[in-house]
């Protein structure tokens, strides 16, 4: 633990990095650990302690000595990732959830792992292993019970195929490290801020604010101090295009957030990883180091005086709320990924209250090559307010699923085609958070005049169960809400509660008006964007896929959610009572009409 | 002439409460004189009447812990055309529930068999008592419930404003100060 603490320098700003190291090394955060960080850190116990029960990834409780967790997204599930689970916990004679009594394994499920284009998925002991299949399962089973350390484990099982199935501008260039930054720095700082402003390059998290505005605003703060973050926390359900450009096109990404940082005048820079890639972890290291060796980063970057830039890697530990950029900004200082209230935004406030931009892997990749090939030539592609191009991550049931990309403003339709969809009944355009697309609207173009997107592209065709679509998504939020406001809190679970009921067939018209009331409070007075979201899928649902929903009422009003007459047996038992009085009969089984609707 | 309007009749009744969301009823003092202007009372402990007529609004204190409870509740949902859930014990069980996370078996084995002080004890098994239910549940998991009516108990204030809006036709609003939990 001591080692583990020196290692990082004994800085609390580097806590969720600490218990990374404690939860790979010991399997959990035990209580003493906790006590024992707090002394070593000079931190509140609480707060530790609250770090360490923030994150899904850090157990609180002892988990086997490896860790499974299948990846739960939907299509995961469309997959057959429940049948794969129910195998291999029948393998191990386990429940979900359970420890095996020789403390040997666990098994859980957990959100989206990025990996749709090669599901199901899952991760033991943080590593992925994806394009499952029993045979797989079988091998994993095997391999657990040898105990050999998941790194020993056969390199053909860890593999991660890239799926690259259509190149744009992005994906086709071939930079070499440090081209970007070259020309940013032949511009100057002043022309690569405007030159930014003019391509109109708008951010590619989903929110679509100007990237030059961004940047020249934070350059404009007053501080010496400034920070670059590239924001690769790509959370969002049937989103994976951000891995796909991390693990083929680093260089890209790397030098946008180097031109960023010369625009900007900042000192350091952060790539925050979601912890699912962790796979990613050790060829950005070696990139980072490469660049460092040839002076790209470092005291006097390409020898411009005073320009003095480097990059951390820091890894997330399975958090979806930490793609917003304020929780992102808390989890790099080390705290629970609680999004702040905003104003001040960070490019006044950010990092350690500096100013600091915060940028998706995606536009920082687009803003390099844009100081390389010019504002012009990115405004020749895409739509007149979205510029450029758009990865889209499809996946879910098409012949060819993977990333492409696309000029802004290509047709649902279009994607289906080249995608190779058929029958499709719906897609689920920028992940649960995002649009709910029926086929009367597959003309409709994503670009941030119509269907803006964060580059999740689900697809289902007409064997799916809409309602069970709409299920997993409202069990992903209220897993994944932060708890910071009630209205998110509360309402995400009430939202799960409710769909689990009518996908038992316990529902009522009633749960549809309360579905619709809890969504749209939410909207109204969560704290940040996840909670005003959360109820996006089960509104588009309901309005576009009702006869799902009506298909499962066994009557138009409220059915209690559970067996009356069963309700009475232990009390029958324990008085040995059996009369009339003693059940509740076929009358009072009867619906009872409910006041004030139908 | 002018039409004479017709009162609205209510029922009230306590399920597995305590009667003080029904004191707080009593506790609009003076007020009680214009409202029963404005209503007509059916089945309610107040009345002493057992079972419930045809009504415009009912409203029930307490949630459900035994058979009986859940008889009575679907009474009041035949026949009233409003039905309103108030106070802490009919929205979520409220204290009753606390003997949620313990088998029922038990309790009535402690209460009448081995608990202290007990003697030639046995568990009450007379078909005219209604046995209780595995877990007390809030109202709305058996029967639509149109209106919730927070607090424990509510103000008298806040009923008085509830049921001011709803005999006048506006859907009930608790504004700041009606809604407190303390």
């Amino acid at each position: 633990m001591s080692s583990i603490v020196a290692r990082h320098r004994h800085d609390g700003t580097r806590l969720v990095q600490i218990l990374r190291d404690v939860v790979a090394a010991e399997g959990y955060v035990a209580p003493r650990v906790i006590t024992a960080l707090a002394e070593a850190l000079a931190l509140p116990r609480a707060h530790v302690e609250g770090v360490a029960g923030f994150y899904s990834f850090f157990a609180t409780e002892p988990r086997g000595r490896f860790r499974v967790l299948f990846s739960g997204n939907v299509t995961d599930e469309m997959a057959g990732s429940r049948e794969l689970c129910r195998r291999l916990l029948d393998s191990f004679h386990l429940e979900l959830g359970e420890v095996s009594r020789d403390g040997l394994v666990s098994v859980g499920t957990t959100s989206c792992t990025g990996l749709c284009d090669q599901g199901p998925a899952l991760l033991v002991n943080g590593r992925a292993i994806a394009r499952l299949t029993p045979q797989r399962i079988g091998a994993i089973s095997s391999l657990i019970r040898g105990g050999s350390p998941v790194d020993e484990w056969p390199k053909n099982l860890l593999r991660i195929h890239s799926h690259v199935e259509k190149r744009g501008i992005l994906l086709s260039d071939q930079l070499a490290p440090g081209e970007a930054l070259s020309a940013a720095v032949r511009r100057g700082r002043e022309a690569t801020l405007a030159e930014l402003v003019r391509s109109n390059l708008r951010g590619r998290g989903g929110a679509g604010f100007s990237t030059g505005a961004k940047w020249s605003a934070c350059a404009a703060a007053p501080g010496e101090e400034r920070y670059v973050v590239c924001n690769a926390d790509e959370g969002e359900p049937g989103t994976f295009k951000d891995r796909e450009l991390l693990g083929g096109h680093a260089n890209l990404v790397v030098d946008g957030l180097c031109v960023a940082a010369y625009a900007v005048g900042a000192q350091k820079g952060f790539v925050y990883l979601r912890g699912e890639y962790e796979f990613l972890v050790a060829p950005l290291e070696e990139q980072l180091a490469a660049r460092r060796e040839s002076g790209l980063l470092g005291r006097n970057v390409l020898g411009v005086d005073g320009f003095d830039f480097d990059i951390e890697l820091h890894v997330g530990a399975g958090a979806y709320v930490c793609g917003e950029e304020s929780a992102l900004i808390e989890s790099l200082e080390g705290k629970r990924g609680i999004p702040r209230n905003r104003p001040p935004y960070p490019v006044t406030h950010g990092y350690l209250g500096k100013p600091t931009v915060v940028n998706n892997v995606e536009t920082l990749a687009a803003a390099a090559w844009i100081v390389v090939h010019g504002a012009d030539a990115f405004r020749a592609v895409g739509t007149a307010k979205s510029a450029g191009t758009k990865l889209l991550s499809v996946s879910g049931d098409v012949d060819r699923p993977g990333t492409y990309e696309y000029p802004f403003g290509v047709s649902v339709e279009r994607v289906l085609a080249d995608a190779g969809a058929r029958n499709t009944q719906a897609v689920q355009v920028g992940g649960p958070s995002g649009t709910l697309l029926a086929p009367h609207e597959f003309q409709r173009r994503i670009a941030l005049e119509d269907v803006p997107s964060a580059g999740a592209f689900m697809v289902f065709d007409r064997s799916r169960d809409m309602l069970a679509v709409a299920d997993n998504f409202a069990r992903f939020f209220a897993h994944e809400s932060c708890g910071f406001c009630t209205p998110c809190r509360v309402g995400t679970t009430l939202n799960a509660q409710l769909m689990a009921r009518i996908l038992a067939g316990k529902g009522s018209r009633g749960d549809f008006e309360d579905l619709a009331r809890i969504s749209k409070l939410m909207k109204a007075a969560s704290h940040c964007g996840l909670g005003a979201t959360a109820g996006n899928p089960v509104l588009d649902a309901l309005a576009k896929y009702r006869p799902a929903f009506d298909r499962r009422l066994k009557s138009l009003d409220v059915l209690p959610p559970f067996d009356l007459d069963e309700a009475l047996a232990p009390a029958r038992e324990a008085t040995a009572r059996d009369d009339a009085g003693a059940h509740f009969d076929e009358e009072d089984e009867r619906v009872i009409p409910g006041g004030g609707y139908e | 002439m002018e039409q004479v309007k017709r009162k609205l009749r209510v029922a009230t009744t306590s399920l597995a409460g305590c009667f003080g969301c029904h004191m707080s009823l009593l506790d609009i003092d003076e007020r009680l004189v214009p409202l029963l202007d404005l209503i007509e009372l059916d089945a309610s402990p107040l009345t002493d009447l057992k079972h419930c007529g045809p009504c415009d609004l009912g409203l029930i204190e307490g949630g459900l812990c035994n058979a009986e409870n859940v008889h009575v509740l679907r009474e009041f949902r035949r026949q009233c055309q409003t039905l309103v859930a108030v106070g802490s014990c009919a929205i979520t069980g409220g204290l009753p529930a606390q003997r949620n996370h313990l088998d029922i078996r038990d309790c009535l084995q402690t209460v009448y068999l081995t608990g202290v002080g007990v003697e030639r004890g046995f568990i009450p098994n007379d078909p005219e008592l209604p046995l209780p239910l595995d877990r007390v549940h809030p109202l709305h998991d058996v029967v639509k419930i149109d209106y919730f009516l927070p607090g424990c108990p509510p103000s008298a204030d806040a009923i008085w404003q509830f049921l001011n809006d709803l005999i006048a036709g506006r859907t009930p609003q608790l504004g700041h100060g009606l809604i407190r939990y303390d």
